[in-house]
């Protein structure tokens, strides 16, 4: 069935059993996005230390695809520089709008390629987007307020 | 008598379609937008063929039938809900009908009575659409009247315990839905209608989802203005209604060609109502096709729209008390509802549960349906709605049934 290349087994695992919810006390910056479309909404934590993505914090509501998707970002980009991360926001994005004609590559995405299937449900791609757009607004405040210091 | 819906559904084009590799199309989806019948298509496709041009202008026969066709369309509507063909304004659809009344009031000059001061007060309800709520929230920004609301109770019904002091001596207008589009709740409007003329308030009816489901009569429900939009009752997109017996006293909203009476380089008066309204070239194509809609449920008559649908609710009401930890939002009774069903399933959110219930060919919403301030209340992020209309029937019910159970199995 084509719904299973939505809903594969590691999105609804990361939607079971969600990494990095549950909001840190301290951040370098937050940010609350909303898909004003379906109501889902995050609030997204984000900290850095020496140049380097130290902490990814999160809460929210949503469907399976968005919580699973800022479950998997909110892992897969610590420890990485505001570069590195970056290009991997890129290469998901990409990913998102490949209308199914690319698998994602696991070595550079790891478990996000799961959610490659998104592409071909349009209606979806917003939601797989979600945490990944609030990271990206996180760490453009983070670089051109508090250069990553913690409040 | 009840409708012969294998038969109807026969002059729905798109129900010939399939969905997801082969499947059957089962539509849920009207309280977004209905399905049109061929001659709805053919009459909008036929003004195009045969009649058009720019309609109350030019010397020629195609303009002269141009015209006839669009004045026609308005009488039908006029007779379609029960007022006089002078007191229907054709615009782009309800949402644009609701702005016009409040950008028009926001308009009118100190002494006109729509004119809004700090003291007045607008009323509208906690399960109004976006649509009729937002014009009236900046129309209260504009002239710095107070918005105030009837609240909205767990069983999804307006609470008009406090009528008397929600609409005030202040009141001057009272904007409400006839039935919500989320709850299918169908407000009592008597009580309503009654304190608001009391007060000297007008009283502005959003009927997006009661016209092209129930029979109305403006004189009847007694309010001042009422809205419906074309393209939810079986008509094309582009058009929607603005009824009203005060037109002739509302100021303009767009200014331009044919609104006007005359015109100098400094000065320009206002041709009478509905014409004031109706800036531009209009939209006559959807307006005629909006006419030939009407055409079709007036001959299959909206008594029995209403009785299948009303039918049709309670059966899909009953199937969904079947399914475990499934919760309606709304009315779980008959009682003043209509045929749209908003509910829950346990944890599964209402977009995976739409993915999956599209994966069986299944068309519903998902979300908060631009009324985002009434899912706020009801405590829930999302629903899922199923809505109904006449070409609806109870193996569309069954259908549901089945898919949400394998929904659960799915994401158990």
């Amino acid at each position: 069935m084509e719904l299973d290349s939505l809903y594969q087994e590691v999105i609804l695992d990361h939607y079971k059993y969600p990494l990095n919810k549950g909001l840190s006390e301290n951040y370098g910056a937050q940010v609350h996005h909303v898909n004003p479309s379906c109501g889902d909404e995050i609030t997204l934590n984000v900290t850095a230390e020496d140049g380097l993505i130290k902490r990814i914090t999160w809460d929210g509501v949503g469907c399976s695809i968005s919580q699973a998707s800022v479950s998997i970002a909110s892992d897969l980009l610590l420890d990485k520089t505001f570069e590195q991360a970056d290009r991997l926001v890129s290469e998901f994005t990409e990913l998102m709008q490949s209308k199914g004609t690319k698998p994602g590559d696991p070595e550079i995405l790891e478990d996000a390629v799961a959610l490659a299937g998104v592409s071909k449900f349009p209606a979806r791609i917003k939601c797989a987007l979600l945490g990944w757009m609030a990271f990206k607004d996180a760490a453009v405040r983070i670089n051109t307020t508090t250069q990553g210091d913690q409040q | 008598m009840p409708l012969d819906v294998a038969n109807l559904r026969k002059d729905f084009p798109i129900f010939e379609r399939t969905i997801r590799d082969g499947k059957k199309l089962i539509y849920l989806d009207s309280g977004a937008t209905s399905q049109k019948p061929f001659s709805v298509i053919e009459a909008e496709a036929d003004f195009y063929k045969f009649k058009n041009a720019a309609v109350h202008r030019g010397a020629h026969q195609l303009a002269e039938e141009a015209t006839d066709a669009f004045e026609d369309a308005r009488l039908k509507v006029a007779r379609f809900i029960g007022g006089h063909e002078d007191q229907i304004v054709f615009t782009k659809g309800a949402t644009e009908s609701l702005n016009l009344i409040a950008y028009a009031m926001g308009n009118a000059a100190p002494g006109n009575r729509f004119a809004l001061t700090a003291q007045d007060q607008i009323v509208v309800t906690e399960m109004e659409h976006h649509a009729n709520l937002i014009p009236w929230q900046q129309l209260a920004a504009r002239t710095g009247a107070q918005l105030s609301w009837f609240e909205v109770d767990s069983d999804g019904r307006l609470d008009l315990s406090n009528i008397n002091s929600v609409i005030t001596e202040n009141t001057k207008v009272v904007a409400l839905t006839h039935q919500s589009n989320v709850l299918g709740t169908i407000n009592p409007l008597d009580a309503i209608v009654a304190r608001a003329h009391e007060v000297g308030a007008v009283v502005v009816l959003d009927a997006c989802q009661s016209a092209p489901h129930m029979p109305i009569d403006v004189q009847a429900l007694g309010v001042d203005f009422l809205v419906f939009s074309g393209h939810k009752a079986l008509g094309p997109t582009g058009v929607g209604v603005l009824w009203s017996w005060l037109l002739n006293e509302l100021p303009p909203f767009l200014y331009g060609g044919s609104m006007i009476e005359t015109v100098t380089m400094t000065t320009a008066t206002w041709a009478p109502a509905p014409r004031r309204f109706e800036a531009g070239v209009p939209n006559m194509a959807q307006a005629v096709g909006l006419g030939a809609a009407l055409d079709y449920l007036s001959d299959i008559g909206m008594h029995e729209v209403h009785n299948h649908e009303i039918a049709l609710t309670e059966y899909l009401l009953q199937k969904l008390s079947q399914v475990s930890e499934l919760n309606v939002v709304g009315p779980k009774t008959m009682d003043a509802r209509g045929g749209s069903v908003s509910f829950t399933v346990g944890d599964i959110h209402p977009h995976d549960l739409g993915q999956f219930l599209d994966s069986q060919g299944i068309a519903v919403r998902t979300g908060h349906h631009c009324a985002w301030p009434l899912t706020r209340k009801l405590g829930v992020p999302a629903t899922t709605r199923a809505s109904l209309y006449l070409y609806n029937d109870e193996s569309d019910c069954d259908a549901l049934f089945d898919a949400i159970l394998g929904a659960q199995k799915y994401f158990a």
